[in-house]
């Protein structure tokens, strides 16, 4: 009969080893119990591969199992695990160690998304507003009622939104948006970006009820295209590109 | 009014301001700078009924683009209804008065009321 | 819900011109002049209707603006005007889609198409305009 390794064991077994360390500084911070937010400090070992998710992950497996953090695939494809790395908002799995060049990597939740504990934030107002914007295609018929047995498209007409369907609703943009900074009704980056997506879709009909929805005190004209979503988005996506085309629409510039 | 509206105002007075000051900073430099504010150098501007309609249409076009921009960086420090609405009414009554008050110094001087 | 609930980076975080590049320092710039213009056109406005009081009033008024502090508050309008001016057509092209790249297949690294160099060379014009503009009013303030 085989034995098989206790929990305990393959856990110590899979711990990294290297000749380098990192410290790394997690933000803990328990809103139902705590005032303010305190950090911890880890040395880790760290390979030129390790990503910080990575790190935190270490850290959870033989520091502190209660280091709150949200994460799925690992490979920047779920939108999890944002969140603050040495002062901007990255992908904890889509950032190496070796890549932010410092001794100290510190990791603190999102900016502008209320904190469940530590490095976990929520979402329902990113999902929110995502959805007011009306993120489907609008249109009278379907594809299962029109005579065509599906909307046809050509590649050109694919290379209007294609980029803006890359999205992750990982919530960078809108943490690194300076408006969102002071202004917790405004629709964000995320969202505008994806209005536009689906109006730049030529399969779509419903570019009036959207721009009705964004076309508010707090709305896309709270854009000043400071373009930080852009810089920080991990997909490529370019919120700002995408803001200021939708805007056209607004200013006559685009029909 | 829609926002959309506001801000085409927005740029649209931006633009307009842009030209009509860079021809009042000009008439600034026909003369040597300091002769340019003599009073009856002054007084003669203003009396000057296309330059004071100029002024009056600065005026109005730059309190416009100026309280709508502070109403718009206003709206972003701070959200609530009872806010927002204060600031929105607030920016529209500076607005007038700051036209009023201007205005009442071109007309005054434009008619001779010295 | 307060702002640490909702755990909002506030004006700290708005104002912060080092973390996201030159198109973050020209959004806080903008902000600056925008309000600085505007403090100064309410107060010229005021200054102005000076005349109303007759020639003794606005010679009065003339003298405390005729000062060096005076030239050098006026030379920092100067710059946050053109600043104001070559950046907010800047800003307005973009709002427009104008400069701000075409949708495409984005690649890994993924450099954002809108915040190219063209936008990057209308800020830096804006500032370098401004500081000539700055230096030209304080030689015609202080040459005289």
């Amino acid at each position: 009969m085989t034995q098989v390794p206790s929990i305990a064991e393959e856990q110590l077994s899979t711990s990294l080893s290297s000749s380098k360390s990192v410290t790394l500084r997690i933000a803990r911070f328990n809103p139902e119990h705590e005032n303010e937010r305190k950090f911890m400090e880890f040395t880790i070992p760290y390979e030129k591969w390790t990503t910080v998710l990575e790190a935190i992950l270490e850290v959870k497996k033989h520091f502190d199992h209660s280091v709150a953090v949200r994460y799925s695939c690992r490979q920047a494809t779920c939108g999890s695990c944002g969140m603050i790395i040495n002062g901007k908002p990255r992908l904890a799995c889509f950032t190496k160690i070796s890549e932010l060049d410092s001794d100290i990597v510190t990791v603190e939740p999102m900016n502008n998304f209320p904190i469940i504990r530590d490095l976990a934030v929520r979402f329902e107002r990113l999902f929110d507003t995502h959805h007011k914007i009306k993120p489907y295609l609008i249109r009278d018929d379907s594809e299962i009622t029109s005579n065509e047995k599906e909307f046809l498209q050509s590649p050109e007409e694919l290379e209007q939104y294609i980029q803006f369907s890359n999205c992750i609703k990982c919530g960078l943009c809108n943490s690194a948006c300076p408006t969102m900074a002071t202004d917790s009704s405004f629709v964000g980056p995320q969202a505008l970006a994806q209005a536009y997506r689906y109006v730049a879709d030529s399969r779509d009909k419903g570019k009036d009820s959207r721009l009705k929805v964004i076309d508010d005190s707090h709305g896309i004209w709270r854009c000043h295209f400071a373009g930080s979503c852009s810089q920080v988005c991990p997909k490529g996506v370019d919120p700002a590109m995408g803001i200021q085309f939708l805007r056209g629409y607004l200013l006559g510039f685009r029909s | 009014m829609r926002e959309s509206i506001i801000m085409k105002i927005h740029y649209g007075t931006a633009l307009a301001a842009v030209a009509l000051v860079a021809v009042h900073v000009l008439m600034r430099l026909t003369q040597s700078f300091a002769e340019s504010l003599e009073y009856e150098n002054v007084i003669a501007n203003y009396q000057f009924l296309p330059y004071a309609g100029m002024l009056e249409i600065i005026l109005i076009l730059l309190s416009v683009h100026g309280f709508n921009g502070l109403r718009v960086i206003l709206l972003e420090l701070k959200q609530g209804r009872v806010y927002e609405k204060a600031v929105s009414y607030g920016c529209v009554a500076a607005m007038i008065g700051l036209i009023a008050y201007g205005s009442r110094t071109i007309i005054m001087v434009n008619m001779g009321i010295v | 819900m307060t702002q640490q609930d909702e755990n909002k980076e506030g004006i700290g975080g708005m104002i912060n011109p080092r973390r996201y590049g030159i198109e973050r320092v020209a959004y806080l710039l903008m902000r600056l002049s925008g309000l600085g213009l505007l403090a100064y056109f309410i107060g010229h406005i005021y200054e102005t209707s000076s005349i109303l009081k007759g020639e003794v009033g606005w010679n009065e008024f003339l003298e405390l603006t005729q000062t060096n502090e005076g030239h050098a508050v006026l030379a920092i309008v100067i710059a946050m005007c053109v600043f104001h001016t070559v950046n907010g057509i800047r800003v307005m092209l973009g709002h427009g889609g104008v400069g701000v790249g075409k949708p495409a297949r984005p690649d890994y690294p993924y450099t954002p198409a809108s915040q190219n160099a063209r936008h990057k060379i209308g800020i830096y014009s804006a500032i370098v305009l401004a500081a000539i503009a700055m230096m030209y009013g304080l030689a015609v303030m202080f040459g005289e």
